[in-house]
């Protein structure tokens, strides 16, 4: 195979256009998020335009730990496809990736990825084994701008004020929080977004957390999402189905004026813009407000990553084609399949003026300075893979928030030990 | 019995059913006990002796498993068994339609388990489902079937009871064939009553088939996994979690020694129950 494909490459440099080049057929496997298939096909479509000698197979996954399964299954059985994404920061170390994907720290194209990205990619070994795909995300409430200047409201700077305008929302008949636990990921947002408020109160918490010196339990502040949580659930202020509606119905809460509130991640934003257009100037977008109004800021989730698997057969050609996903041309071709989400990753890649109000409403965070935090999925290789179910719990009220956050702890361990990071 | 008798078989006769019980059932097993003494990511393997085993126990959510499995098995199995039992009266009793009904009470067994989990998630959905939708017709508020912590569990053994009923019935049926019409005339004449005769004759006589629905549906119980999966995944929170789903999280977040332990646990656990409980049967039937 290695020699026909240098053969294929010589020939396609030498060949005068218009004749036939040697074809390659890369295969790529995403997550079936429709914003991710279309961010790929688009530029799948773009790539083949200028260079017709190479064809793509796209194959989608499910996302949550199914996919995760599947990507480390087919990792380990060298069946994996020649580029595929999947998450940056604690999954990304979780992939063993030193061993399994290919090193691109030599990338030309390396040099526009902005730099704060490239830690989240980056074996152990301190290789750089990804590159970007898709905006940067912000952790927070989306609001409902209609029920807001309806009932007169304004963005809230401290928990208390939230917790005051949803009081008032359930007193004009609304749903004050969109909850979705009929999947249970979507539960996690409150104690996750929180932890910008975490690192402003405890600067040395993520390193601490890693090397087992700070816990959730114990770190005053940091157990304050899971409290936010039940304090939620003790005012009643869920929608009735919360313990079985599903994302999409969350999304369609806060499009269309059911509710006030939805914490979650900005990345729904291509979701609504897909399924209710005529709402997405309906929805806005804030940062999860904390016990100080002085220090309020957004907690960051960087945008997934494409890799090239260490086995793949293809990997000059995937590499080229990672090189344009991460050039500006690429960057803007993404913008041009989903629109504006959020910042992009790659140096002189600027949005378009007319972004969703959403959107428009995360951007000031950006261009403060110390004004967001990365997620501590980001800054620590060790997330609890039981987090989703103990938040379902806390927000149920099957459990109290303190014994919670202790359980959680526990729960990291487990983690902690499958990489075998010292101190655990 | 005791003397060993020579197999009518020469070995190369049996070789290509050998070979495959060795290499796909065998050495796995072997090997499962080798990989549940290691942290296991797939790519390396580190021994680290029995560390998944203490583990496994520290499991905060593990307790609640193992009684959720218990209460899961033997509920579900106990419905299936008396449920199937009646239902097997009911169908051989020469009842109108008699083998229609008999169809239709045995076709869930044939539906993907999936798809079940799929429909009763939408048919229990606490305010759109048509459970709750037909209740409030008759003025009840119907509660959050999967999504309720308390009765999550219970909502789910419902559906696997529904789904293997048919099975039971269909031993129990067998079972009914086998009794001779002989006693049912003899306690006719003696002036037995029908609740007599069932107690009396069906019951007593029906013994295999009910040591067959009971073993079999509680190993189906102690492992079940399928129809937890596709309508609560242990959820809300661990509330419906069974040791199978616990073992299966773990395998989900890669932690592929531990789970690997887990299942070791898992297959201890059923030998534990079942292989006494087979014995005792079978040590029953032979004093009848």
């Amino acid at each position: 195979m290695k020699l026909t494909h240098s053969a294929a490459f010589l020939a396609a440099f030498s060949m005068v256009s218009g004749m036939a080049a040697a074809e390659t057929t890369l295969s790529v496997l995403i997550d079936n998020n429709p914003e991710t298939v279309t961010l790929m096909e688009t530029l799948a479509a773009a790539y083949t335009a200028a260079h017709p000698d190479v064809t793509f197979d796209i194959e989608q996954r499910n996302g949550g730990s199914e996919g995760d399964n599947l990507v480390k299954t087919r990792l380990a059985t060298g069946e994996m496809a020649d580029v595929f994404n999947y998450n940056s920061g604690s999954l990304f170390q979780a992939l063993n990736p030193a061993t399994t994907l290919t090193d691109l720290s030599d990338l030309a194209a390396q040099a526009n990825v902005v730099d704060s990205f490239k830690p989240t990619v980056t074996a152990p070994d301190g290789t750089v084994r990804g590159i970007p795909f898709g905006s940067a995300m912000g952790g927070g409430i989306y609001y409902s701008r209609k029920i807001y200047a309806e009932l007169g409201l304004s963005v809230p700077k401290t928990f208390d004020e939230f917790m005051a305008n949803n009081a008032k929302v359930k007193e004009a008949g609304k749903v004050p929080v969109a909850t979705t636990f009929g999947d249970t990921w979507t539960s996690q947002l409150f104690v996750l977004a929180d932890f910008y408020n975490v690192q402003a109160e405890n600067p040395n918490f993520a390193a601490d957390y890693t090397a087992n010196k700070a816990k959730y339990a114990t770190t005053p502040g940091a157990d304050r999402g899971f409290k936010y949580l039940e304090d939620v659930f003790k005012a009643g202020y869920m929608n009735a189905d919360f313990g079985v509606a599903k994302f999409d119905d969350g999304l369609r809460m806060i499009a269309t004026g059911e509710a006030a509130h939805y914490p979650m991640l900005t990345f729904g934003i291509g979701t609504i813009k897909q399924n209710f257009p005529e709402n997405l100037n309906d929805v806005g977008f804030f940062a999860q407000p904390g016990p100080t109004a002085d220090k309020n800021g957004l907690t960051v989730w960087m945008p997934s990553a494409l890799y090239i698997p260490a086995a793949s057969e293809n990997a000059d050609v995937a590499k080229d084609f990672l090189s344009f996903v991460a050039s500006v041309e690429g960057c803007n071709t993404m913008i041009g399949a989903t629109g504006a989400t959020g910042p992009y990753l790659i140096k002189g890649c600027e949005l378009p003026a007319d972004v969703p109000p959403a959107v428009a409403d995360m951007l000031p965070y950006f261009q403060g300075e110390g004004m967001t935090a990365p997620a501590l999925e980001f800054l620590s290789p060790i997330k609890g893979p039981a987090l989703e179910q103990i938040t379902v719990e806390v927000g149920s009220g099957i459990r109290p928030a303190a014994e919670a956050a202790a359980l959680y702890d526990q729960d990291v361990e487990k983690q902690a030990k499958q990489l075998g990071l010292p101190n655990w | 019995m005791a003397q060993k008798r020579a197999s009518p078989y020469p070995y190369w006769f049996v070789l290509p059913s050998a070979v495959v019980f060795i290499t796909l059932f065998l050495v796995p097993t072997l090997v499962s006990f080798w990989f549940s003494l290691t942290r296991w990511d797939l790519f390396t393997a580190e021994y680290i002796g029995l560390d998944n085993y203490r583990q496994f126990f520290k499991e905060p959510f593990l307790v609640q498993g193992l009684i959720n499995t218990l209460i899961y098995a033997v509920t579900t199995s106990g419905a299936k068994t008396v449920l199937g039992l009646l239902l097997a009266v009911l169908l051989t009793s020469g009842i109108w339609m008699q083998s229609f009904l008999r169809s239709v009470v045995f076709f869930p067994v044939l539906v993907s388990t999936i798809g079940v989990g799929i429909t009763f998630t939408v048919l229990m959905h606490p305010t759109k489902g048509s459970i709750n939708i037909a209740l409030s017709y008759l003025g009840i508020d119907g509660p959050t079937w999967l999504a309720d912590p308390a009765l999550a569990l219970y909502s789910v053994a419902f559906i696997d009871v529904w789904k293997g009923v048919g099975l039971a019935t269909l031993i129990y049926i067998a079972g009914l064939a086998a009794i001779s019409p002989d006693y049912y005339e003899a306690a006719r004449i003696d002036g037995a009553t029908r609740l007599q005769q069932f107690w009396r004759v069906t019951v007593p006589l029906v013994r295999p088939a009910t040591v067959t629905v009971i073993t079999l549906s509680l190993i189906g119980g102690l492992r079940s996994f399928d129809v937890i999966w596709a309508t609560t995944r242990g959820g809300p929170g661990f509330a419906s979690d069974v040791l199978a789903s616990v073992i299966y999280k773990q395998y989900q977040a890669g932690f592929y020694g531990l789970s690997t332990a887990g299942n070791v646990i898992l297959f201890l656990l059923i030998a534990v129950i079942v292989i006494p409980m087979t014995a005792w049967f079978q040590k029953r039937e032979l004093d009848l």
